[in-house]
C-alpha cells in the first residue's frame, strides 16, 4: 500500500499546484461582463473593477486622438464613451455599427478606459441578403419576409 | 430539383432510424437478416447524404440564389475554391458536412468489419447511427440547408449572394473546418466500438486493436485542423498572434487534449491490461467533447469573436449530451466487474507511472480549458455575474502544464515498464541531463532572464537529445549487424517498429513546436503613424515607408504601404502590408506583410489611416522562432503518418503480447 501512498502524494502535489495557479489567476484576471445600463447602475462599485462591456459602435463616433482611439458604444439607447489605448491593432471587424466588446476599467470621468477591444464579425453570419446586421431573422420559408 | 435535397435528408433520417432499430433489435432477437438489413440501411444513408451534399455543392458552385444558404454564403465573383468551401461557411452547411462525414465513416466501418466482430458490430453500428440520427434531425428540423427564399408563397431569386466572409477567403481557412470535422467526427468510431464491446462484455481488447488506426487518423486530422486554425489567425487576423484562447479555439483543442491522453493510455491496456475503465472514460469524454465543441461553435452559448448565429440549436445539443453521458455512465458502472485491471502499479519511476502522469496532466489541462471556456456560463448561473477569464489566465496555467508535459515527453518513453533501475536512469539521462544544464547556464550567462523560457529551452534540448539517442542506439546496432550505412539503418529501425519510432518523431515535432512557443517570450512590437518617407525601427530592423497608395477595384477598396526593410544597413527588400475593405460585406481585412525566417519573423500590419487621412498607422512586430511552430506541426503530422505504416516485424510484437498474457494469468491465480 505504501507505493500507492507515493502516487497519491505526487498526484495531490501536482493537482494542488495547478489548482493554486488557477485560483490565483482567477482572482487577478477575472472580468465582469456588464451591459452599459448595468455599469451605470453599479455607481461607485464600477470603478477599479475589470469590466467587459458590449454594445454597437455608434456610426461616425470613431476618432483617433493621439495614440488613443475614442468611440461611443450604444445599447438600448444607453451610451458609453470608450477610449482605447492598447498596443494591439484594432480588429478588422471593428467599424461603425459593429458589435464591440471593450475590456478595461471605468475611469472617474466616466469614460471607459479599454485595454482590449473585440469586435464581432457577426453581420456575415446573421444577416440575410438585404438585411441590416443584427436585425432579427424572419423565417425565410414563411412566405412573409420582405426580401 | 429544388426539393430533392430536402427529400434526400428526410429519407436519410428515416433510413438511419431504421438502421439503428434493425441493428439493435436484430442483435437482441438474434435475427441475422435484420442485422444485414441494418447494414444495408447504413449504405443507403450514405448514398442519400452524398446526394444531398452533392446537390448543395452544385447549387453553391452554379450560384442558384433561390436557396437561402447559397444566397448567404456564395456569390458570383468568388473563385471556385471558395464557392466549394462555402459548403462549410455557415451553420446549415457545416452541420450537413458533419452528417455526411459521419455517414461516410459509418459506411467504411460497416464495410471493413462485415466479416469481423459479428457479435458486437450491430451495437457499434447502432451507436453510430444513433449519432447520425441526432445530426440528421438537426439537418432536417433545425438548420435545414435546403430552405428556399420565398415571398408570398413564391420562390424568389436574388441577383447575387452575400458571398463568403472575406476573412474566410484564405486557403488555410478553406480546409481548416473539414480537417477539424474529420477529427471531431472520427472519434465517434472508437467511442462506438468501446460501447459495443462494453455492452457485449467482450473479453480482451479487440475494440482497442480495431480502432487503433482510426484513433491515429482522427488525431492526425485534429492536430492538422487545430494548427491550421492557428496559422490562419496568424496570417489573416492581423493581430500578430496565433492563439488567443477564444472559446472556439478552445472547443477545437479540448477533444485534442483528451484524445492525446487516450492515445497514450491505450498502450497501458494493450501491454499490461491496466486502465480499462479509464480508457472507456477517456474515449467517451473525447467523443462528448467533440460534440460539445460543435455545440460551442454552433450555438453562441459563450461570447466569441467568431460569433456564430445564436439559435435554439443549443437545446438539442444539451439534450443529446445529457442523454449520451448518462447512458455511458450507466453502462460503465453496470459493467465495472468486467473492466478489472490485470496488473498493478509498482513504482513511481516506471513507464506506467509516466503514462499515469501524462494522463493526469492532459486531463487537468483539458479540464482547465473547459472551465475557463464555460466560466462565464457557470458564474452567471451561480452568482448572477457573468465573469470571463482572459488569455492571461490560460497562459498562467497552461505554460507550466505545457512545460511539465514536455518534461514527461522526454523521460516517459525511456522509463522501463514496471520499474526502472538506477543504472538505466543514469545510462539514459546522464548525457541529455548534463547538456540541458549546460544550455540553461549558457543562456543565463548570455543574459536571458525569462524563467519559463530558460526552463523551456532546457527541456527542449533534453527531450531532443533523448529522442536522438534512441534513434542512434537502435540504428547503430542494426548497421553493425547488417552492414548497412547509418541512414539506411535509421529507416530500417523505424520500419521495424513504426509505432514506437513514429511516436518518437511526433515527440520531436512537439519539441520544435515548443521552441516556437517559447519565442513568444521575446516578442517585440512598435506602432507608429508614418507618412511617405518616414521611417521607424524595431529590433535590428529599420523600416522606411517608400510608398503609400490607395485604390479600389470592384471587390474592395485598399490602402497599401510599401515598406523598405533594412537590417544593420543591409537591404532586405520590401514588405507591403495592405488594408482592404470589402464593399459587398462591408468588412475590412488585413493583408499582413511577413518576412518569415527560421530565427524570427518580421510582421507588418497596416493598422489603418490616421484621422486626417494623411498618415498610415503601421504596426510592426518581431516574432522570434515562430516558424518552428509550423515546422514542428509538419513533423508531428509526418510522425503520425509513420505510426500508421504497418511495422515490418509483426511476429515479435505478437509474441511478447502472448507472453504477457500468460504472465498475467499466473499472477491472477496467485
Amino acid at each position: 500500500m505504501k507505493k500507492y501512498g507515493k502516487f497519491a502524494a505526487l498526484i495531490v502535489v501536482v493537482l494542488g499546484c495547478l489548482a493554486w495557479l488557477a485560483l490565483q489567476g482567477m482572482s487577478e484576471t477575472q472580468t465582469y461582463y456588464k451591459t452599459i445600463n448595468e455599469v451605470a447602475q453599479m455607481g461607485d462599485h464600477a470603478y477599479g473593477k475589470r469590466l467587459r462591456v458590449g454594445g454597437d459602435v455608434e456610426a461616425g463616433s470613431i476618432q483617433r486622438v493621439g495614440g488613443a482611439v475614442q468611440f461611443v458604444i450604444v445599447q438600448d439607447k444607453s451610451r458609453l464613451k470608450v477610449s482605447y489605448h492598447g498596443s494591439d491593432p484594432l480588429p478588422d471587424t471593428f467599424k461603425d455599427g459593429a458589435q464591440a466588446l471593450a475590456d478595461g476599467k471605468l475611469a472617474q470621468d466616466g469614460t471607459f478606459q479599454a485595454g482590449k477591444i473585440q469586435a464581432k464579425c457577426a453581420s456575415k453570419y446573421e444577416a440575410k441578403p438585404g438585411m441590416k446586421p443584427g436585425q432579427a431573422i424572419p423565417n425565410v420559408n414563411s412566405g412573409k419576409s420582405s426580401i | 430539383m429544388e426539393n430533392l435535397g430536402a427529400l434526400a435528408i428526410m429519407l436519410a433520417f428515416c433510413v438511419a432510424l431504421y438502421a439503428t432499430a434493425a441493428s439493435v433489435i436484430g442483435r437482441l432477437k438474434n435475427k441475422p437478416f435484420l442485422i444485414v438489413s441494418g447494414e444495408r440501411a447504413v449504405y443507403a444513408t450514405w448514398c442519400l447524404m452524398t446526394l444531398a451534399a452533392a446537390i448543395l455543392v452544385t447549387k453553391l458552385m452554379t450560384g442558384d440564389f433561390r436557396f437561402a444558404y447559397v444566397a448567404e454564403h456564395s456569390n458570383q465573383s468568388m473563385p471556385m475554391l471558395y464557392k466549394f468551401a462555402a459548403w462549410w461557411g455557415g451553420q446549415e452547411g457545416s452541420l450537413l458536412l458533419w452528417s455526411w462525414l459521419l455517414a461516410t465513416y459509418t459506411m467504411v466501418v460497416a464495410l471493413s468489419n462485415r466479416r469481423r466482430h459479428r457479435d458486437f458490430m450491430p451495437w457499434v453500428l447502432g451507436v453510430l447511427t444513433t449519432v447520425q440520427v441526432f445530426f440528421l434531425s438537426l439537418n432536417n428540423f433545425v438548420a435545414n440547408p435546403f430552405q428556399m427564399l420565398a415571398t408570398d408563397g413564391l420562390i424568389v431569386d436574388v441577383k447575387d449572394g452575400n458571398g463568403l466572409s472575406p476573412l474566410l477567403q484564405y486557403p488555410a481557412m478553406a480546409i481548416h473546418p473539414p480537417m477539424l470535422y474529420l477529427g471531431y467526427v472520427g472519434f465517434a468510431v472508437p467511442f462506438a466500438f468501446a460501447i459495443g464491446s462494453l455492452i457485449t462484455r467482450q473479453p480482451g481488447d479487440s475494440w482497442i486493436q480495431t480502432t487503433r488506426r482510426w484513433t491515429l487518423v482522427t488525431w492526425f486530422f485534429q492536430s492538422a485542423g487545430v494548427m491550421l486554425g492557428a496559422a490562419w489567425a496568424y496570417h489573416v487576423l492581423g493581430w500578430g498572434g496565433y492563439w488567443g484562447w477564444d472559446p472556439v479555439e478552445n472547443a477545437s483543442v479540448l477533444p485534442w487534449l483528451a484524445g492525446t491522453a487516450f492515445l497514450h493510455s491505450v498502450m497501458m491496456q494493450e501491454k499490461k491490461g491496466m486502465m480499462k475503465v479509464w480508457n472507456i472514460i477517456l474515449v467517451s469524454s473525447t467523443f462528448f467533447l467533440c460534440i460539445l465543441g460543435t455545440f460551442l461553435t454552433r450555438s453562441g452559448v459563450v461570447q466569441s469573436v467568431h460569433a456564430f448565429a445564436r439559435s435554439d440549436i443549443g437545446k438539442w445539443f444539451v439534450s443529446f449530451l445529457a442523454l449520451g453521458i448518462a447512458a455511458t455512465i450507466y453502462l460503465i458502472l453496470d459493467r465495472l466487474d468486467y473492466l478489472k485491471s490485470e496488473s498493478q502499479l509498482e513504482s513511481v519511476v516506471s513507464r506506467e507511472s509516466s503514462f499515469l502522469f501524462n494522463n493526469l496532466i492532459l486531463l487537468a489541462s483539458c479540464f482547465a480549458v473547459l472551465w475557463g471556456t464555460l466560466f462565464p456560463v457557470i458564474s452567471e448561473a451561480v452568482t448572477g455575474d457573468k465573469i470571463s477569464l482572459d488569455a492571461d489566465w490560460y497562459n498562467r496555467l497552461m505554460v507550466p502544464i505545457g512545460l511539465f508535459l514536455l518534461f514527461l515527453t522526454g523521460v516517459g518513453p525511456l522509463f522501463a515498464w514496471r520499474r526502472t533501475s538506477v543504472e538505466s536512469l543514469r545510462r539514459n539521462f546522464q548525457m541529455p541531463g548534463i547538456a540541458m544544464l549546460v544550455l540553461v547556464i549558457a543562456l543565463f550567462a548570455a543574459g536571458m532572464r525569462h524563467p519559463y523560457a530558460l526552463v523551456s529551452f532546457g527541456f527542449c534540448l533534453f527531450v531532443a537529445l533523448t529522442v536522438a539517442q534512441e534513434f542512434y542506439k537502435g540504428a547503430r546496432s542494426i548497421s553493425a549487424k547488417n552492414e548497412m550505412n547509418f541512414a539506411h539503418a535509421v529507416v530500417e529501425l523505424t520500419h521495424r517498429n513504426t509505432r514506437r519510432y513514429g511516436g518518437y518523431l511526433v515527440h520531436m515535432g512537439i519539441v520544435l513546436v515548443f521552441i516556437g512557443f517559447t519565442g513568444h517570450a521575446f516578442n517585440q512590437n512598435e506602432v507608429k503613424e508614418l507618412n511617405q518617407g518616414d521611417s521607424m525601427s524595431i529590433g535590428h530592423y529599420k523600416l522606411q515607408m517608400v510608398k503609400l497608395e490607395q485604390g479600389e477595384n470592384e471587390n474592395y477598396q485598399w490602402h497599401r504601404a510599401t515598406m523598405q526593410v533594412t537590417k544593420d544597413g543591409a537591404d532586405l527588400g520590401t514588405l507591403e502590408p495592405e488594408k482592404r475593405f470589402y464593399k459587398a460585406s462591408k468588412q475590412g481585412t488585413s493583408e499582413v506583410g511577413v518576412r518569415p525566417r527560421l530565427n524570427e519573423d518580421l510582421y507588418l500590419n497596416f493598422g489603418g489611416m490616421s484621422d486626417d487621412n494623411l498618415r498610415a498607422v503601421i504596426q510592426a512586430y518581431v516574432f522570434p522562432l515562430v516558424s518552428w511552430i509550423w515546422i514542428g506541426t509538419l513533423v508531428v503530422l509526418g510522425g503520425t503518418l509513420i505510426c500508421l505504416v504497418p511495422s515490418k516485424i509483426k511476429m515479435q510484437y505478437a509474441r511478447t503480447q502472448v507472453l504477457g498474457t500468460v504472465e498475467k494469468h499466473v499472477s491472477v491465480e496467485k
